[in-house]
């Protein structure tokens, strides 16, 4: 029974579900009980548009120091904008308006490789200069954009099976997959593998350069999916609706246990890291605080977060 | 990773080649500077002019300032994603209590110095992500700047709007600060001997660890720097300004990285350079709004010309090292 609890313990993931359970307690205490369960529901709604990018931004971050994608807020964005415009608000189109956002996301990770390789410069300066010209392209593109996503779509973003939205079930199963593709495909322990010692990898025989490219290309594709799915559960497209994930992609991937050093990744600590941002802001909101209050708390949380789950050796 | 290009150096080719090489890659940035004030110049040739430097650069100030904050973090192998949200919040306190309670606003902007040295401890100690970290502080900058100004508002301190509004002789504000910072900056990270220890942390920290220095105490002065120069961003954009708002300063993350990098720095390595960060900050400053629009495009455009501009030059120092190797 010890040992049982002591192997639970040692799983890096279950710190990120114990703090979102006690988020959520401190919510409902305060409430008193009142909302608890519709708490759950919003926040398992609002969850999965972190995790989806989140499993895209977990790969890049595997890939070793210095890999990260900074574009995906202006990529949501933009997506965003093409799938509302490509869905004209038509329940008929909706699965063109779907490859039109993915199409969209995949171009921006293959942009973002390429920079990369081309231009032989860090990830993180590569995605910060994509990100500049796609948020201008979706500055001009989606401003004033005033088309709203077609019902069938939007309410398929809210559909909810006893209290658990579908959306999230899916993305469920979507992490479960990501998972199978980390530990038992090629391809997954080929960004293992990078993360952990490129030189080494590369002698191996793993081809570095298809990985890498696979990588940023699937980051961008599902930042892209985001961005459609966010349009849609928000009702329609905004420049701005990809700003938050910025901040919440990297840090749901740190705090659910995945190293920053590279080689290590933890797919279920991701949603746990989402719930637990997610329901932080819940349980901020039902106690009342002020904007400015929110963030300073939201912060310093994050950072002790951080701190406490932190520490990796490299 | 992307292997650094430096460091490959080929042993075959003569010293006046590399020396050349090296060369052109400093002078790179002078030259992007160059452009666009050609393009400017024959786009609306009364720019070039006292009062239209004034104008044109006024606040490239705040932003070289942003720059060479976040390029003594750079310098250590990290990055400061809160620097454009601090900047804010320093414009929120210069426009409240330095002119209502200076001796407050004093104290509260050396205790922001003081965290952010905490922070470089904090970083150092726990081996954390600056990105995460920084992000993090982001949201507590922003906070706070919301509690201290709810709304648009406040106003400088007299001293300060005199100070930004100085018209000397002959040279426009701007340039003279411009030259001060980069000077200040050059001599204190590149020909002092700390500064060299400084540098050393971020490209061979084990080395500098041997050494027998702390490492520790070099990640907090290069924090506290960043915190400094951070202070000194806030104070001059509130000096040009005259007020205040808890959002004035969001675009000054991307634009300082930008601007480092611009500039002649390495993202990895503690290669940077003082001179090259701030003409990188006049460039963009340059670049993403006059030229854009004497060239009649609408503002929008002005985030795509500001990564334009870094993508072009960092594919022609590509191309100056890349020579160099084929040869």
């Amino acid at each position: 029974m010890m040992s049982a609890i002591g192997r639970i313990a040692a799983k890096p993931w279950i710190w990120s579900f114990a703090g979102a359970l006690l988020v959520w307690l401190a919510a409902i205490v305060f409430t008193r009980g009142y909302g608890a369960g519709g708490m759950l529901t919003a926040a398992l709604s609002l969850a999965v548009f972190t995790v989806v990018v989140g499993v895209g931004q977990m790969f890049v971050i595997t890939l070793g120091p210095g890999n990260v994608d900074l574009s995906l807020p202006a990529n949501i964005g933009l997506a965003s904008a093409v799938a509302m415009t490509v869905m004209d608000g038509d329940d008929g189109r909706v699965a063109l308006g779907l490859l039109a956002a993915l199409g969209c996301g995949f171009a921006v990770g293959v942009v973002n490789y390429l920079l990369i390789r081309a231009l032989r410069i860090p990830p993180i300066i590569a995605t910060l200069s994509a990100s500049f010209v796609i948020q201008s392209i979706d500055i001009s593109y989606g401003r004033g954009l005033q088309i709203k996503p077609p019902p069938g779509f939007a309410d398929f973003t809210n559909i909810q099976l006893l209290g658990i939205p579908i959306l999230a079930i899916l993305t469920v199963a979507f992490t479960a997959g990501a998972g199978v593709v980390l530990h038992r495909t090629v391809y997954g322990r080929s960004v293992l593998a990078i993360g952990q010692n490129m030189r080494a990898a590369r002698l191996a025989g793993i081809r570095v350069g298809w990985i890498r490219f696979a990588t940023y290309a699937l980051s961008g594709t599902l930042g892209g999916l985001d961005g459609a799915l966010l349009a849609g559960y928000f009702r329609g497209a905004n420049v701005d609706i990809g700003n938050e994930y910025l901040l919440a992609s990297i840090a749901v991937v740190v705090i659910g246990g995945t190293s920053v050093a590279g080689g290590k990744a933890n797919v279920p600590g991701i949603w746990g890291a989402a719930l637990f941002l997610v329901l932080l802001l819940t349980m901020l909101n039902t106690f009342g605080v002020s904007a400015g209050v929110r963030l300073v708390l939201t912060g310093l949380i994050i950072v002790a977060v951080i701190t406490a789950a932190g520490g990796q050796k490299t | 990773m992307t292997i650094p290009v430096a460091a490959s150096a080929p042993a075959a080719h003569g010293p006046d080649r590399i020396e050349l090489r090296r060369l052109l890659r400093a002078l790179l940035p002078a030259l992007s500077l160059a452009l666009v004030l050609m393009a400017i110049a024959w786009l609306n040739p009364r720019a070039i002019s006292y009062f239209g430097f004034t104008l044109m650069l006024n606040l490239a100030i705040p932003i070289a300032l942003a720059t060479i904050a976040q390029m003594f973090v750079i310098a250590g192998n990290d990055l400061d994603l809160s620097i454009g949200a601090f900047v804010g919040f320093v414009g929120c306190v210069a426009a409240t209590w330095l002119r209502e309670t200076p001796l407050v606003g004093i104290l509260v902007l050396l205790g922001c110095i003081a965290v952010y040295a905490a922070l470089g401890a904090l970083i150092h100690l726990r081996n954390l992500p600056s990105i995460v970290v920084t992000l993090g502080m982001s949201f507590v900058w922003q906070g706070l700047a919301i509690l201290l100004l709810p709304k648009p508002g406040g106003k400088a301190p007299d001293w300060l709007l005199a100070i930004m509004g100085v018209k000397p002789p002959v040279v426009p504000f701007p340039i003279l600060a411009a030259l001060v910072i980069a000077a200040v900056a050059y001599v204190g990270l590149m020909r002092t001997s700390y500064g060299a220890i400084l540098r050393g942390s971020g490209g061979n920290a084990v080395a500098i660890g041997r050494a027998g220095w702390s490492l520790l105490k070099a990640k907090m002065a290069l924090f506290a720097c960043t915190g400094l120069f951070g202070v000194l961003s806030g104070l001059a954009l509130i000096g040009i300004t005259t007020s205040a708002d808890a959002n004035i300063g969001n675009g000054y993350t991307l634009l300082s990285i930008a601007g480092v990098i611009l500039g002649g720095g390495e993202f990895v390595g503690g290669r940077v350079s003082p001179i090259g960060a701030v003409i990188g900050a006049l460039t963009l400053a340059l670049a993403a709004s006059p030229l854009l629009t004497f060239m009649h495009i609408p503002p929008d455009w002005q985030v795509a010309a500001n990564g334009a501009i870094l993508i072009v030059v960092l594919a022609a120092r590509v191309l100056i090292s890349r020579k160099d190797v084929e040869r």
